[in-house]
């Protein structure tokens, strides 16, 4: 277990102690003050917070954020960290995600393909942490092609969905799968199944292996 | 990274940082092999003053972009059609609900009672006797409804066949707009294998048969081809394969070049014709022999 990260704080909401970070609110969620819940049953980061796992992120902490779709993570993630990037290859949650990207000048958002890089590598700087959640076949190699911008002592955030991979198959073979490729270029730190917020999902920590 | 070459360059370099287009057009359209450290890049060749500065510019470029990137792809032509074509179906889907609750409605007050969307035209054209004015405003409801259907039916029928030709030719502007919106664009459609084209629209009936808890289903809004309806039940699967095969095609000709083919409809009109006279066959060896055909 570890503490959560500066920023991040658990606040009461309608008597039920919930995540929260501070920032404008992005999608009507319940707010405290200046604080707004974060809801861990709708963003696999904050389901990672909320068990503890140990993320890398923090206050001064530059992330990609892969799979920002409408921003409702991505939003708390900017509230609390440093320089974030936000790719999001479909136009019609990207138009969302540029509200929540008006409002915060540390977030900035890219219509990009997280399959190909190098149409943002111009753009992302070298970051801390790498958090991953796009529903796309091939999870696992999309975390290897991006490796090249973590830095060495970063921190890969993934929820692999298994029904993006396989519909039917059981999703521990899935998982299996998917970590096997990702040990090709990262050392797997621990792993954690979301259910039953996110059901079929797993939740992987990974530092990548020096070249 | 060794130095600094055309494929390994930050957004910024090269342009003037008050142009704002430059920089809408470097972070779309730019490639970089691989990252650097690009504020402190930025700060050093002089494009920013500090970090802060970059981040604001940054920001400001990396908003402009997308926005603009958004909007092309939602103004586009076959996401206008997209938007048509579902807004034409719950207008109809809307119309005939509204249409039972002023049948049953009417029906207590009127003594010519009727159903259906054609009766709420009769009714909304009365001169309402006070008891009967909310129950025939909302038959004008229906018949305005309705009437939007038929506009949005109209312009559908004129925009596919611009957005795609050769789809609109074989399956005609309404199925080809419905399958562009299943697909999500004339491109993923132009993208899918012809297998899928011919399963759209009846994807609860292929997972359920991926869980195998059912086989698959021969056919998804294909079905509406009048290729497949007028196919014998039997040969219906081959029909649908055969044409959603064609649409495939058309649909890639469509996303790809644009240009019309049509040889394509002939070609459909043969294969459709083919499947169809094994059963005329089967039919005429069945009563030349007396012995059966497959018996499929």
């Amino acid at each position: 277990m570890s503490d959560l990260p500066a920023g991040v704080e658990r606040h009461t909401f309608d008597g039920e102690e919930r995540l929260a970070t501070r920032g404008p609110p992005a999608y009507g969620e319940p707010t405290d003050g200046e604080w707004r819940a974060w809801d861990t049953g709708r963003s696999k980061v904050g389901a990672m917070l909320d068990r503890g796992l140990d993320t890398g992120l923090a206050a001064d902490a530059t992330v990609l954020y892969l799979g920002a779709a409408a921003g409702t993570t991505v939003s708390h993630v900017a509230d609390m960290a440093g320089p974030t990037y936000a790719v999001e290859f479909a136009p019609r949650p990207a138009r969302d995600l540029l509200d929540v990207a008006a409002e915060r000048p540390n977030l900035f958002p890219l219509l990009k393909d997280a399959r190909e890089p190098g149409t943002y590598a111009h753009a992302v700087e070298p970051v801390d942490v790498l958090v991953q959640d796009v529903a796309t076949r091939g999870q696992a190699d999309v975390a290897l092609r991006n490796r090249r911008f973590l830095r060495d002592d970063g921190r890969l955030l993934l929820s692999v969905k298994a029904r993006s991979e396989d519909v039917v198959a059981p999703p521990d073979e899935v998982f299996d799968r998917a970590l096997a490729t990702l040990r090709e270029g990262y050392e797997v730190l621990a792993t954690e199944r979301l259910a039953p917020t996110h059901d079929d999902h797993l939740a992987v920590v990974a530092a990548p292996l020096s070249e | 990274m060794d130095g600094i070459d055309s494929s390994d360059r930050g957004w910024f370099e090269g342009i003037d940082r008050d142009d704002d287009e430059a920089a809408t057009q470097a972070i779309r359209d730019g490639t970089a092999d691989a990252t650097a450290d690009w504020p402190a890049r930025a700060v050093e060749s002089g494009f920013a003053a500090d970090e802060g500065d970059y981040y604001d510019i940054l920001h400001d470029a990396t908003m402009a972009a997308t926005r603009a990137a958004v909007q092309e792809y939602e103004r586009s032509d076959d996401r206008q059609l997209q938007h048509s074509i579902r807004a034409m179906d719950d207008c109809e889907r809307v119309a005939n609900e509204l249409a039972e609750r002023v049948a049953e409605w009417a029906g207590t007050l009127v003594d010519d009672g009727g159903t259906g969307v054609g009766f709420c035209r009769d009714l909304a054209d009365r001169d309402p006797a006070p008891a009967e004015r909310r129950v025939v405003e909302l038959a004008r409801r229906v018949r305005d409804l309705d009437d939007e259907a038929a506009e949005l039916r109209a312009g559908i029928e004129r925009t596919a066949p611009e957005v795609a030709p050769n789809l609109s030719a074989l399956a005609g502007p309404v199925l080809a707009a419905r399958l562009v919106a299943l697909a999500g664009g004339l491109e993923t459609l132009a993208r899918k294998p012809s297998g899928t084209v011919q399963v759209l629209g009846a994807e609860e009936a292929l997972f359920a048969h991926l869980r195998g808890r059912a086989p698959s289903p021969k056919h998804g809004v294909i079905y509406t081809h009048e290729a497949v309806r007028n196919t014998h039940p039997d040969d219906r699967g081959s029909a649908a394969r055969a044409l959603a095969g064609k649409l495939s095609i058309a649909a890639r000709a469509d996303h790809y070049t644009g240009e019309r083919r049509p040889e394509l409809d002939e070609q459909l009109r043969e294969r459709i014709a083919t499947i169809r006279a094994r059963r005329d066959d089967e039919a005429a060896e069945g009563a030349g022999s007396g012995a059966g055909g497959d018996g499929a």
